[in-house]
């Protein structure tokens, strides 16, 4: 990359950067300082703005880079991404988001534990919410890395590393002192300029092939060297039967997961009423779906564009595609058009990135402030505030995802981000299901069912291929590899249903039943709803 | 937000104002586990009004149109992208079946979902708001006004 490129493009990420710290600086000038404005921002979103808010925190870089990339790489295999992402937040609709609006505070447990002993339930929610935004940070801080090497051009490993940190210690910024207030403003204006990218490359691919997709796909095909086979399934998956259980693993894992993911059901509780949780998450949904079907025709033109030959050599796993693809739309290296368009991309993935861990940190300092701190602190002990507990711990969970993304760094993101939804599905889907749904759910069942999902998800992706055993390991050098898929979504997921059921049954606790009628009725109508 | 048991001394410290109160209302206050250290001032009545809403007809009225949309629709949706996953990595084949120039079946099936998901939110929202809002709103109301009535909460 020429030294353009890279002025550019610092120059548009430090815009970005200023004017974030400025939305921080101008929401914390009215701090009260309380846990409702520091986790909800007070309730007083519109649905609009958190529709926006929803998808900025859900169109991460893994999306926009990793699964064009992927769509570059292997072609229709790509696309199971898009899908599955889209098609989660059907659950996300129709079973949580209106009744966890309505029976929780501020995190996940909060809805669990109404109804059951609340220390080991806290405990264990917070637990493994925790488990789910670190392996989600670590996804992004990659994201990140890559991104930086094809800007510096690949040059020194240490100003990548920087990078990591540097971003780390701007999420802690905006986090603890602007709360979700800013975290929220952040996320809108990363979802607009996003969304802008997007149309404009997806416009540009477009108008190279005079709109015609028949064309862009078929030139996809024959630059691909599979010919038609780059448009069907198969090329990623398509080999023996553990690859094709990966798919179908990874699938499941995708579609129900985002139910489960702590920053997703945070953004929740910022609006007033279900109503408007509802209404939000219908934006959210035509949003995301828009630039789901865009990343598609970025993908295949990437593909037809650049090659995927020319992505692969820039990077392994695809990460770097989009922004290939917007240096040559812009006119190719050397020019102006082509500088600036690739310095915008580079850019707005940056941003994308900043708001996106921003979330996840959030989330997870609430976890841990409001979930572990709260239940494990001694009696005795001198109280602390919790917001200032939150922020303390935003400033733990930054460190420790720095750590984990330079540890991570030649992973492809869309791939951990499926891992991290592999997760959320296994752990926190089935105990806030049952919790809503199931008269007779105890608080032994709900434990089972957090650490029944959990532990199997997570020691599953230590025996994969995925950290030791094959070449592209996260330590190739040793073999403990006992477990053949990459995502454990397909055994996990079942086994955080199975233990919540086994759990429940095997309890001599009677449940409670007017606890159960307080959930149900406040799920349903709102009554009482903070 | 506000709560009956101002005499707790722990009432102050936004510690325990996150943890205790889960439910951020005072009539919750009973359900909270006994271990935690609220005085037993609020009526067990109050916990009763949620049994009472939940075996009136009204609730259950609003409790059954919510399922009767959403399990059906959730079945429906979670088993047509199952199949057509299943169908993408088994039957590869079929999905590489060409239908219009470079669109084959598996092309149409993922623009399928995407269009269904859009569907599907659609009509949600639509039940949502015409058979279910407003008796829950009615509920609600009800509700808060029987635990303020009975509680002497609020």
């Amino acid at each position: 990359m020429t030294t353009d490129h890279r002025t550019t493009a610092l120059l548009l990420f430090s815009a970005f950067v200023a004017v974030t710290l400025i939305i921080t600086t101008w929401v914390s000038r009215h701090r009260q300082g309380s846990a409702e404005e520091f986790y909800a921002g007070n309730r007083l979103f519109s649905p609009m703005e958190n529709g926006f808010a929803i998808a900025g925190d859900y169109m991460s870089a893994a999306s926009f880079l990793g699964i064009s990339g992927l769509i570059a790489l292997v072609g229709y295999d790509g696309m199971l991404y898009s899908v599955g992402f889209l098609v989660a937040w059907l659950v996300v609709l129709f079973l949580v988001a209106e009744l966890v609006r309505n029976c929780g505070r501020f995190t996940l447990a909060d809805v669990v534990a109404a109804r059951m002993r609340e220390r080991p339930v806290r405990i264990a929610a917070g637990t493994s919410s925790v488990a789910v935004s670190v392996l989600y940070l670590v996804a992004q801080m990659v994201g990140a890395g890559s991104l930086v090497a094809l800007l510096l051009g690949g040059t020194g490993e240490a100003v990548q590393a920087w990078t990591v940190v540097g971003v780390g210690a701007l999420m802690v910024i905006y986090v603890s002192l602007g709360g979700m207030r800013a975290t929220t403003w952040i996320q809108i204006v990363k979802a607009v300029l996003l969304l802008g990218g997007t149309v404009t490359l997806t416009v540009l691919v477009l108008l190279r092939f005079h709109g015609d997709v028949n064309r862009l796909l078929h030139t996809a095909a024959e630059r691909s060297g599979h010919g038609d086979a780059f448009l069907a399934p198969g090329l990623a998956y398509g080999g023996d039967w553990t690859a094709r259980f990966d798919f179908i693993s990874l699938g499941l894992a995708l579609v129900l997961g985002t139910a489960g993911l702590p920053h997703i059901l945070s953004r929740f509780y910022t609006v007033p009423t279900a109503r408007a949780a509802r209404r939000s998450v219908v934006w959210a949904i035509g949003l995301i779906g828009g630039f789901y079907l865009m990343t598609i025709v970025l993908g295949f033109g990437a593909a037809a564009l650049i090659g995927p030959d020319a992505v692969r050599a820039s990077h392994a796993s695809g990460n770097t595609a989009v922004p290939l693809l917007a240096l040559d739309l812009g006119g190719g290296a050397g020019t102006t058009g082509g500088t600036v368009l690739f310095a915008v991309v580079a850019a707005v993935a940056f941003a994308t990135i900043l708001a996106v861990v921003a979330g996840i940190t959030l989330a997870s300092s609430a976890s841990v402030a409001h979930d572990l701190y709260a239940s494990l602190r001694r009696p005795g002990g001198k109280p602390r505030s919790e917001v200032a507990v939150a922020r303390v711990a935003a400033v733990g969970i930054g460190v420790v995802a720095i750590a984990l993304g330079l540890l991570a760094r030649d992973l492809n993101v869309a791939f951990l981000v499926g891992l991290a939804f592999a997760v959320a599905a296994s752990a926190n889907l089935p105990v806030l299901l049952y919790s809503l749904f199931w008269r007779g759910f105890t608080t032994r069942g709900a434990v089972w069912s957090v650490y029944g999902g959990l532990i199997p998800a997570v020691v599953l992706v230590l025996l994969s291929p995925v950290v030791s055993g094959s070449p592209d390991s996260l330590f190739p050098g040793v073999d403990f590899q006992l477990f053949p898929l990459q995502n454990p979504g397909l055994v996990s997921v079942p086994l955080g249903f199975l233990a919540g059921w086994l759990g429940t049954v095997t309890s001599t606790e009677v449940p409670d039943e007017a606890r159960h009628a307080e959930t149900e009725v406040r799920s349903l109508t709102g009554a009482g709803a903070a | 937000m506000q709560r009956s048991n101002a005499g707790d001394v722990t009432y102050d410290d936004p510690w325990y104002d996150a943890l205790a109160s889960g439910w951020g209302e005072s009539a919750a206050a009973v359900a909270l586990p006994p271990a935690r250290p609220e005085p037993a001032a609020a009526p067990s009545a109050a916990a009763d009004i949620y049994l009472e809403v939940q075996r009136s007809a009204a609730f259950q009225e609003v409790r059954r149109r919510y399922r009767r949309f959403v399990v059906p629709g959730a079945a429906a949706f979670l088993l047509w992208y199952v199949a057509y996953v299943v169908t993408a990595t088994t039957l590869p084949g079929l999905m590489a079946r060409p239908v219009a120039g470079a669109v084959n079946a598996g092309m149409l099936a993922g623009l399928g979902q995407f269009l269904t998901t859009f569907l599907l939110t659609w009509a949600y929202v639509r039940h949502a708001r015409l058979r279910r809002d407003r008796a829950a709103l009615e509920l609600r109301w009800d509700t808060q006004e029987m635990a303020r009535g009975r509680g002497g909460a609020s």
